[in-house]
């Protein structure tokens, strides 16, 4: 503290009158709380992106190495192992996403730095686009390492006859578990709250929408069951990119997952105008 | 007609059983310093939650610089800069990135130059590159100091900065402060240090159980309830005295007396009791024996007039 004693007769400290309101034309506010959210996770990205692309490696060698040879999909036009792929890449893109927001948000909570966000004038969709973004940038990214990598064991895979059919589930499957994780954050008071949400709804919402098989090889109870989950949409839309085979068609799996996130968007916009959760 | 720095009126708001705030209505003009007093829970926090817009209230308005916080949110925010009680920080990041970041939210950027010159005021400078983490206490809430003013709000809020800080630090934060409010800021201070409200504000409202028990000048405060305390060391009191005690620290009992002249009365009745005086101090009245006496009041509102 270099104040002390009597005013110094120094700059001014911004009396009122400079306090200019500025920032109108452009509003630059959720820009920086989306930067900061990106800084966040790159900050310690090596347990953020490498560490999830190293786990989806893993269960491609384990898997292929178990079922190749084994298994066929698609009545044989695709092998196991070209399968897996885009649902490892969506799965690693739907969870990363998820945990971004809600782990970004459940921290500020708990350590009550959550107030730093509520004090500027910062309107609920200017949160909901900074979170929401953020997230998707980090689930996107470890989604694009871990095709990366995976596609080293395949490389016929860069031969997808629909990318832009790809490239929009993974948009909107990653926009849809950005906006679930935020709507995580907000709900749980507590870390164990929510690791009840990912541990009871979006790990069995995940490993149970067609990663690792395609639903018709399911009885048919369960392959009934299987349309109820959205996340089974977004994955089998994102495969069939790859291979222009789906178990549903794909404007039918887009019109699904884009209904779903325009529902949940409002939702979550709606609870953060009333502010709930964080506005007592 | 300029409007108020800060209006509240008819403020109410409950959390639960718990009245945290009943009909609470005042205005801060610019350019005050203001002080906001009160035991815990008498709804001081809630008050400024309501201000800043992290409560809302259940009835009655709010505005800062005449910006309803709720309608007008964004530039009552912007007019609008809190000191947080709690010593919270963002632990991802240095003092200089939150300052930055902080500033970002408000919608401004290049601020490189003021921040520099909040940092060198809140004697940070060194620090600037530091993450919050490896602060001190002391620091960590220079940093909430220096993030409530890269906005440059035209009204400031300190929710008790003191609280738990080092003496010198508490006198270099104090000056500090003093220049903000000489430089045309208003401000708007709770705190527990009743000789710091004492020196620092010119107007002060005491809140008690969600209301306003007293709210003028300090002059008048202090004046309203003239006289002197005497502190006196002594096995017993006589029992028209009784009373009339303040205060009780130890073996210390603080009397107040209307006027000096009540000084020999007190005493013939020490004498009568064959009560014999071990210790005797006469003091001015300070803010804290207004304080303690208003509190004490049952439900009287001693309200000064605008």
């Amino acid at each position: 503290m270099t104040a002390a004693g009597p005013p110094q007769g120094d700059r001014p400290l911004g009396g009122a009158a400079r306090s200019a309101v500025r920032g109108e034309r452009f509003n630059y506010g959720w820009v920086t709380l989306f930067y900061k959210e990106l800084l966040r996770f790159w900050k310690v990205s090596f347990q953020t992106i490498a560490a999830p692309v190293l786990s989806a490696l893993l269960y491609l060698l384990i898997f292929s190495h178990v079922l190749e040879g084994h298994v066929t999909m698609y009545d044989g036009r695709v092998n196991y192992t070209s399968f897996l792929v885009p649902g490892l890449v969506m799965m690693a893109t739907l969870q990363n996403s998820f945990a971004n927001s809600s782990s970004s948000l459940i921290q500020s909570k708990m350590s009550g730095n959550l107030i730093f966000v509520l004090l500027p004038p910062l309107s609920a969709l200017d949160l909901f686009a900074a979170y929401v973004l953020g997230a998707m940038v980090r689930g996107l990214v470890v989604g694009a390492g871990v095709f990366v990598v995976t596609v080293a064991f395949n490389p016929g895979l860069l031969s997808m006859p629909h990318p832009l059919w790809a490239v929009g589930f993974a948009l909107l499957g990653s926009a849809i578990l950005s906006i679930l994780g935020l709507l995580a954050g907000l709900m749980a008071e507590k870390f164990d709250q929510l690791s009840a949400f990912q541990n009871f709804i979006i790990m069995p919402l995940t490993f149970l929408s067609g990663v690792f098989y395609s639903i018709h090889s399911l009885p048919p109870f369960w392959q009934t069951l299987s349309h109820f989950n959205p996340f089974f949409y977004m994955i089998d839309g994102f495969r069939f990119g790859f291979f222009g085979i789906s178990d549903v068609a794909p404007a039918w799996s887009f019109g699904v997952v884009a209904l779903a996130a325009a529902g949940l968007s409002a939702l979550t916009l709606k609870l953060l105008a009333g502010g709930w959760k964080l506005r007592l | 007609m300029s409007a108020a720095a800060v209006e509240v009126i008819d403020v109410t708001r409950r959390f639960g059983a718990v009245q945290a705030l009943d009909g609470v209505s005042l205005n801060v003009a610019p350019g005050e310093f203001f002080g906001l007093l009160g035991p815990n829970g008498a709804g001081k926090t809630t008050l400024i939650s309501i201000l800043a817009g992290l409560t809302r209230a259940d009835r009655g308005s709010a505005s800062v610089l005449g910006h309803d916080v709720v309608r007008d949110f964004r530039a009552a925010r912007r007019s609008l800069g809190v000191v947080p009680q709690e010593l919270v920080f963002d632990p991802f990041f240095t003092v200089r990135e939150t300052l930055v970041f902080q500033a970002g939210y408000f919608g401004l950027r290049k601020q490189g130059a003021w921040i520099d010159e909040i940092l060198h005021h809140l004697d940070l400078t060194s620090k600037a590159d530091a993450n919050m983490r490896s602060l001190s206490g002391g620091m960590k809430r220079r940093v909430l100091v220096g993030q409530a003013l890269v906005h440059k709000p035209p009204v400031i809020v300190l929710d008790e900065p003191t609280a738990g800080v080092d003496v010198e630090l508490r006198q270099n934060l104090w000056a500090f402060i003093r220049k903000l409010n000489t430089d045309g800021h208003t401000i708007i201070l709770t705190t527990h240090y009743l000789e710091e409200a004492e020196a620092l504000c010119n107007r002060i409202a005491m809140l008690k159980a969600g209301r306003v028990v007293a709210l003028d000048t300090t002059a008048n405060l202090l004046s309203r309830f003239a006289g002197l305390t005497c502190r006196l060391v002594v096995s017993a009191l006589p029992a028209a005295w009784r009373s009339r005690v303040v205060r009780r620290e130890g073996r210390n009992v603080h009397v107040g007396l209307d006027h000096p002249a009540e000084l020999e009365t007190l005493l013939a009745a020490l004498r009568e009791d064959g009560i014999a005086i071990e210790e005797m101090a006469l003091a001015e009245t300070d803010l804290e024996q207004v304080f303690l006496r208003i509190m004490k009041q049952p439900d009287a509102v001693a309200r000064g007039e605008p």
